[in-house]
């Protein structure tokens, strides 16, 4: 899981398919504000090329094991490789972008 | 293993209430009077090496194998692999007790390049994988190594600080005794992230430091609520089979005293020490080069072998081929007691592997042994590898070791000339017997003389001997005292010769008193024969003289009676026979 690719690099394959796990606990407000706003970045940037698979630990809590998830709501991309990991509501839109790769991040030249 | 309640005298009571879970690290369940709190968290912090993994990985092990108590170890900074590697250093087989179910092993990889953090969140996904594992197994214990990790991966600290603190609290409500590892921050704060101030129950710091080119670990208790505790630091080892902390300064004198004595092998010094050694007391045999202080201790080895008892002698000057030569040379020969697996002769270099290393392998020698007697020849070399300080305290421990295992210990240690009897006094009052050797220089030549500084509980005496080391063992001379004091080797031979002259002298005189006594007897005896003979002379004389007279009587008695007859009638009938006849 070495991540060889540095945060500022742009997105590899901007066509590609993404296959997206948003790892959550429950129906907590975090995690309902997550969900919305995984939808919403995604209906707004990756239309139509998108997965997402929904995870809740507290009904299979034998899975945060295998993504190596700590913490909660954490937005994992699977595809396109490499493996990213967004923890947090993903509440700030340019931040979820950029842990995406589909976005340069804003202090890069 | 110390139960909670089992409190060795001198480490003060705990406040009522605490309950403690004993660590099963070798001398640290002493030193805090039980091990660490039962149900909360204890904090273990150091530099990097400091053997912090280490201590959290042997108290779950411990648990797991010896109390009871299966344990979950989450681990920030190390794969499992890699983890099952560091166990098995210490003897330990982490897969082995994965599964059989009682320790679960989580290795947690956070990688901080791949993460982004956006918004709020919290470690739910770390509590649900720490509850999931505490249920797998029934865990009592938990180890978080090292959960530092979590400030530097996850840039929302307000939100981590909460979260340790969340997590902390579910660790004690779920009564798991936990133990949480974290690196040593700069300028004197224990912790990098400040973590300590969560962690309010006990506050463990390793160190390791190196000093004089002399690497040592240590072990200071910073905080133990509610319970007292030492607050020295103690040196710990990191030993093949687990880490020992050295409670040294807190030991309870707690031997247990035997009226028995055994012999050191020599008759003539066993009786300088009114019947030989208490045993698994300690005795030093300190002496300049050449005293023949080996000798001395092989010969305790060769008679503790000799009454079917096992020995270990430990050298750090010869090798164990050597030793048994060299033996053999003063009459003593080991190899036999070798061949019938009594004696175990093991030699190093003391200057090969550093102390902490010397004392594990002499521990390991003594468990995998189990001797009654131990020789250490000679505690002095281990001077080469450390600081003085450090060479007492090793020396101090292990001779605590010996003591605590009943173990009798003969000690040699070398003297430098002039340094005498001081230079052996930083480990004197470990020392129960103190034999000393000396060489005495005059009329050219060196001779060894034997002292006995001390002996508790023994009348000692206080004579100085005469040591010589002869082709049959060791010879013990009576002191032999002339006008300038002790004399030994030749002086004592002249002296003895002198003696012996005037003894002689005097035997000669009786001897010729007695040959004339009976020269004299003789002469008298000879004499009173010859009397007795002119005696016998007389005698025969009278007698002869006697006899003749009779035989005259007699004749002149026959004439009478022939002439009466001759005479006629008138006469007697002999004179008628007389005149028929004729």
């Amino acid at each position: 899981m070495a991540a060889d690719v540095p945060v500022t690099r742009p997105s590899a394959d901007p066509d590609g398919a993404y296959h997206l796990r948003l790892y959550v606990a429950g129906q907590s407000p975090k995690s309902v504000r997550a969900v919305e706003n995984l939808r919403r970045v995604c209906e707004d940037h990756l239309a139509g090329r998108y997965t997402i698979e929904l995870v809740d630990l507290l009904e299979n809590p034998q899975l945060a094991r295998g993504d190596e998830i700590i913490a909660v709501p954490t937005l994992v991309r699977k595809l396109p490789e490499p493996v990213r990991r967004i923890i947090g509501d993903l509440s700030d839109t340019e931040k979820v972008l950029v842990g995406l790769q589909l976005l340069k991040e804003r202090t890069d030249p | 293993m110390t139960a909670p309640n089992d409190r060795p005298p001198g480490v003060p009571a705990a406040r009522p209430g605490l309950v403690k879970v004993p660590t099963g690290i070798r001398g640290f369940d002493e030193l805090t009077g039980g091990g660490l709190p039962a149900g909360r968290p204890t904090l273990v912090t150091g530099g990097a090496g400091s053997g912090k993994t280490l201590f959290g990985l042997e108290f779950l092990v411990r648990g797991a194998q010896e109390l009871d108590e299966p344990g979950v170890l989450l681990a920030f900074e190390e794969l499992a692999p890699d983890l099952a590697d560091n166990a098995a250093s210490l003897g330990f087989d982490l897969p082995a007790l994965e599964a059989e179910g009682r320790l679960v092993v989580d290795a947690v990889h956070i990688d901080p390049t791949e993460i982004i953090t956006t918004g709020d969140f919290d470690l739910d996904g770390l509590f649900i994988r720490l509850a999931a594992a505490v249920r797998a197994v029934g865990a009592k214990r938990v180890v978080l190594d090292t959960v530092e990790v979590l400030f530097a991966a996850l840039d929302n600290e307000a939100i981590v600080r909460a979260e340790f603190s969340r997590l902390l609290r579910w660790l004690k409500s779920q009564g798991l005794t936990t133990v949480i590892t974290g690196e040593r921050g700069r300028e004197g704060q224990l912790t990098r992230f400040g973590i300590e101030e969560y962690v309010t129950d006990c506050v463990i710091v390793l160190d390791h430091r190196v000093h004089d080119e002399l690497a040592t670990r240590r072990l200071r208790i910073v905080k133990y609520r509610g319970s007292a505790h030492g607050t020295n630091e103690y040196p710990f080892l990191i030993r093949s089979r687990g880490l020992m902390v050295w409670p040294l300064t807190e030991v309870a004198l707690e031997y247990d005293a035997s009226d028995e004595r055994v012999s050191l092998g020599t008759p003539a010094l066993d009786d300088m020490l009114a019947g030989g050694i208490y045993r698994g007391t300690t005795v030093l045999v300190s002496g300049t080069a050449g005293t023949g202080k080996t000798t001395l201790a092989a010969l305790a080895v060769d008679a503790a072998c000799a009454r079917g008892e096992k020995a270990l002698f430990v050298s750090f000057e010869e090798s164990p081929h050597q030793i048994v030569r060299n033996m053999r040379s003063v009459g003593i020969d080991l190899a036999r007691w070798i061949d019938a697996g009594l004696l175990q002769i093991w030699g190093e270099r003391a200057t090969a592997f550093g102390l902490e290393a010397h004392l594990d392998r002499i521990e390991q020698l003594m468990d995998e042994h189990g001797p009654t007697l131990a020789v250490l020849d000679s505690v002095g070399s281990l001077s080469h590898v450390g600081a003085g300080a450090e060479v007492t305290s090793t020396i101090s421990r292990e001779l605590d070791m010996l003591k605590t295992r009943g173990i009798t210990a003969v000690v040699t240690s070398l003297n430098h000339g002039g340094q005498g009897e001081s230079s052996s006094s930083a480990i004197s009052s470990l020392i129960d017997t103190w034999v000393l050797l000396r060489n005495t220089e005059s009329d050219g030549e060196r001779n060894r003389l034997l002292f006995v500084i001390k002996s508790r509980g023994t009348a000692h005496s206080n004579q100085v001997r005469e040591f010589r080391l002869t082709a049959s063992g060791i010879e013990l001379l009576e002191v032999v005292v002339g006008p300038q004091g002790i004399l030994t080797g030749s002086a004592r031979a002249r002296q003895l010769a002198e003696r012996d002259a005037t003894a002689a002298g005097r035997t000669a005189d009786l001897e010729r008193q007695q040959r004339a006594f009976e020269r004299r007897a003789a002469e008298v005896e000879a004499e009173i024969e010859l009397m007795r003979e002119r005696l016998a002379g007389q005698r025969a004389e009278l007698d002869g003289l006697a006899a003749e007279t009779a035989r005259d009587d007699l004749a002149r008695a026959a004439v009478q009676t022939a002439v009466a007859r001759h005479r006629g009638p008138a006469g007697s009938p002999d004179g008628e026979r007389l005149k028929e006849g004729s």
